[in-house]
């Protein structure tokens, strides 16, 4: 399976490798005392540590080639097993039921800081799949998608300190708020693609915290805005772990909302032509789509769910300040959608799971989060490039005839 | 034949910096009419097309369309896209332009989104509106893949057919979206005989239906077969228009084609 071709490679490449780390595993220099220690027992794992994972890579590889040769051949489209799964409609009920239990139960079974940390995961995954719909399934590439979810968070706090309005009331308005902008700053962009539009979206992100940041009369600057209050239930007063678990509560069914409408998007006229977008301009608007009309639709639904997650953030902290709505927050989101598999809903789940949670329980590693973050999407790439969970077209059954089989990847 | 044509271009010109990729170009289609529009690599015929369906801004000249239905003219120039297409004319692409990645019927449902309406709420409600409306998408789009053969490939992605399917189904999408004038920009390239048989069958049906159909072709025996009229264009003017026995023994046609050195008696 393995050659002596490839131990060679690989051979090379961890020398490569301990040539490229030599200054930084080995040398180690002490200006005090102006030392110099020589750590060559570093060199020594640094080499046996690439040769391996080299080699297992290459192994890999061989075997995924395989493996494609082997599809070729029976010529069947392999469907992913979790696809499989959720296809089976025996499965799919009790699996959906059993899921809604558990996470109904989930706050009464574990802690209320765990149910917190389940509440900022929960608000990723919207995040997460509000960015899916414009990164995803219409190809925008949007790394500014924070600038939204400041609008929103702002607008929740603002709108409280100088009016006095409560979070059910600002949550719709936040809402609009973004998808506004979304359009304000969609309008201008959208005619660029690709690159171009992934760099004027990174700035204008980047604007509005500086704008946030910098002026104190309108957003009272870095020192932020606190006292904002929880979500209200009928006036009820709540203790704070029972606020928590309110909180919990009202994600979930956020979230349920989002999966529904996000899926009957996708399952649309307007989805269809979303997907057509991110493949072929051109030949879009020679079917008759309006560019400039689809894209737009696009970017404002993605801005509207960012600024109810924005409304949700600024209730949940009681505390905005523009340091929450940093590059890096557009970044974990875009992870998601990325980890997870370009407009597959379930892929996006699963992405903010964990994207939000690993880093979470891995406190001990919370030194390395960027790292380990750069290099499972490096891996991916290289992998996985669909993604976690591919979505898998829809089928359509035909009236005219005898009804061909139909078979839906949704609901 | 001019009062009751459906499509008049007159004069038509665009200039790429300093180069005149189209000579004040005159044309017209007659409905129900299958027209060629023939010459050599380079001659415009491309350009021609896209200044047609709005992808260039032409620099000069007027293109009219006069709907068969209405009897309504109006000009297309500077007419983005996608309104030309609702106007009623669709085009196929000479570099196959179809949704990859999408299944067979989705690439001709998306041909359907200039008739239908259904927007965001209509999608989330799904309201009985939207749902009689993706019905008769899906319905009418299987019809359209019924009739270019691909049927029994409905669910398949587009990017797993094989060549001559393709180009077949890219004619399929541009006929969703109901054109009474239907661009051709070399459908037979690539093809097999007996693939390029077929497609002369299709056409002839297409046009039996009702469409008028402007093609760009290179090759003669189908141009020959199937045009009612043919143009030839080089270096961006038009050499020669008529039937195609009339092209057939045109001198200026054949020099173009063939070069200087040919004699009176070849012609």
């Amino acid at each position: 399976m393995i050659t002596v071709k490839e131990v060679k490679r690989s051979l090379l490449v961890s020398l490569w490798f301990v040539f490229l780390t030599f200054p930084l595993m080995v040398i180690k220099v002490n200006p005090y005392e102006r030392t110099v220690s020589w750590r060559w027992s570093n060199m020594v794992y640094v080499a046996i540590g690439t040769f391996v994972i080299s080699l297992l890579a290459k192994a890999w590889f061989v075997r995924k080639e395989r493996r494609m040769a082997r599809q070729q051949d029976s010529c069947h489209a392999r469907i992913p097993i979790i696809q499989r799964i959720l296809q089976r409609p025996g499965y799919r009920y009790p699996l959906a039921a059993f899921l809604l239990g558990a996470v109904l139960a989930f706050p009464h079974l574990f802690s209320t800081y765990q149910a917190n940390i389940m509440t900022t995961a929960l608000m990723y995954i919207v995040l997460g799949l509000g960015l899916n719909i414009v990164v995803g399934v219409a190809g925008l590439l949007d790394l500014g998608y924070v600038a939204f979810y400041a609008v929103g968070a702002y607008s929740y706090a603002l709108l409280n300190l100088h009016f006095g309005l409560g979070f059910w009331t600002v949550l719709p308005v936040g809402g609009l708020l973004a998808a506004l902008f979304g359009v304000l700053l969609g309008f201008p962009v959208l005619r660029l693609r690709g690159d171009y539009l992934a760099i004027v979206t990174l700035g204008f992100g980047e604007i509005i915290r500086l704008i946030l940041e910098n002026w104190n009369a309108f957003s009272k600057g870095p020192s932020g805005i606190s006292n904002i209050p929880r979500p209200g239930f009928f006036g009820l007063e709540m203790s704070l772990d029972q606020a928590m678990i309110y909180m919990y509560y009202l994600m979930i069914g956020l979230l349920l909302v989002t999966i529904f409408v996000v899926n009957r998007l996708q399952d649309s006229r307007l989805g269809r032509a979303w997907l057509a977008l991110r493949e072929d301009e051109i030949a879009c608007q020679a079917m008759g789509i309006d560019k400039t009309r689809t894209k737009l639709i696009a970017f404002s639904l993605g801005a509207f769910w960012a600024g109810l997650i924005g409304v949700i953030f600024a209730a949940k902290t009681t505390f905005v300040n523009p340091a929450s709505f940093t590059f890096m927050e557009s970044a974990i989101i875009l992870s998601i959608v990325v980890l997870g598999g370009m407009g597959s809903i379930v892929g996006v789940i699963l992405g903010a799971l964990i994207l939000v949670l690993l880093p979470e329980y891995l406190r001990a590693l919370s030194e390395y989060r960027m790292l380990a973050f750069g290099a499972i999407l490096v891996a991916m790439m290289i992998f996985k490039p669909e993604g976690l969970i591919a979505n898998v077209r829809r089928i359509y059954c035909y009236q005219g005839r005898k009804s061909n089989t139909a078979l839906k990847n949704d609901e | 034949m001019m009062n009751k044509s459906i499509l008049v271009v007159s004069g038509l010109t665009m200039d790429f910096g300093g180069i005149r990729a189209l000579d004040r170009l005159d044309l017209d289609v007659g409905p129900k009419e299958i027209v060629a529009l023939i010459g050599p690599n380079g001659a415009g015929k491309t350009t021609f097309f896209n200044c047609l369906t709005g992808i260039y801004l032409p620099s000069d000249g007027d293109i009219r369309l006069v709907s068969p239905q209405t009897g309504r003219g109006s000009r297309l120039n500077g007419l983005k896209p996608n309104k030309i297409t609702k106007k009623g004319v669709a085009r196929t692409f000479q570099n196959i332009r179809l949704f990859s990645q999408m299944t067979v019927l989705e690439n001709v449902m998306i041909g359907r989104h200039c008739r239908t309406s259904s927007l965001i709420m209509g999608a989330i409600l799904r309201t009985r509106k939207t749902r009689k409306e993706e019905q008769e998408t899906i319905d009418k789009s299987y019809d359209i893949l019924e009739k270019v053969g691909l049927s029994e490939q409905a669910n398949e992605f587009a990017s797993s057919l094989s060549y001559g399917a393709q180009r077949r189904l890219e004619i399929g999408r541009a006929l969703a979206t109901e054109p009474f004038l239907l661009l051709l920009d070399e459908p037979a390239a690539g093809m097999n005989p007996q693939e390029t048989a077929d497609l002369v069958t299709l056409i002839l049906q297409i046009r039996d239906e009702g469409h008028a159909i402007l093609l760009i072709e290179h090759d003669m025996k189908l141009v020959m077969t199937l045009s009612d009229r043919i143009f030839v264009m080089d270096y961006g003017k038009k050499i020669a228009q008529g039937t195609p026995a009339e092209i057939r023994v045109n001198r200026a046609v054949i020099k173009a084609y063939l070069g200087e050195d040919v004699g009176p008696d070849n012609a």
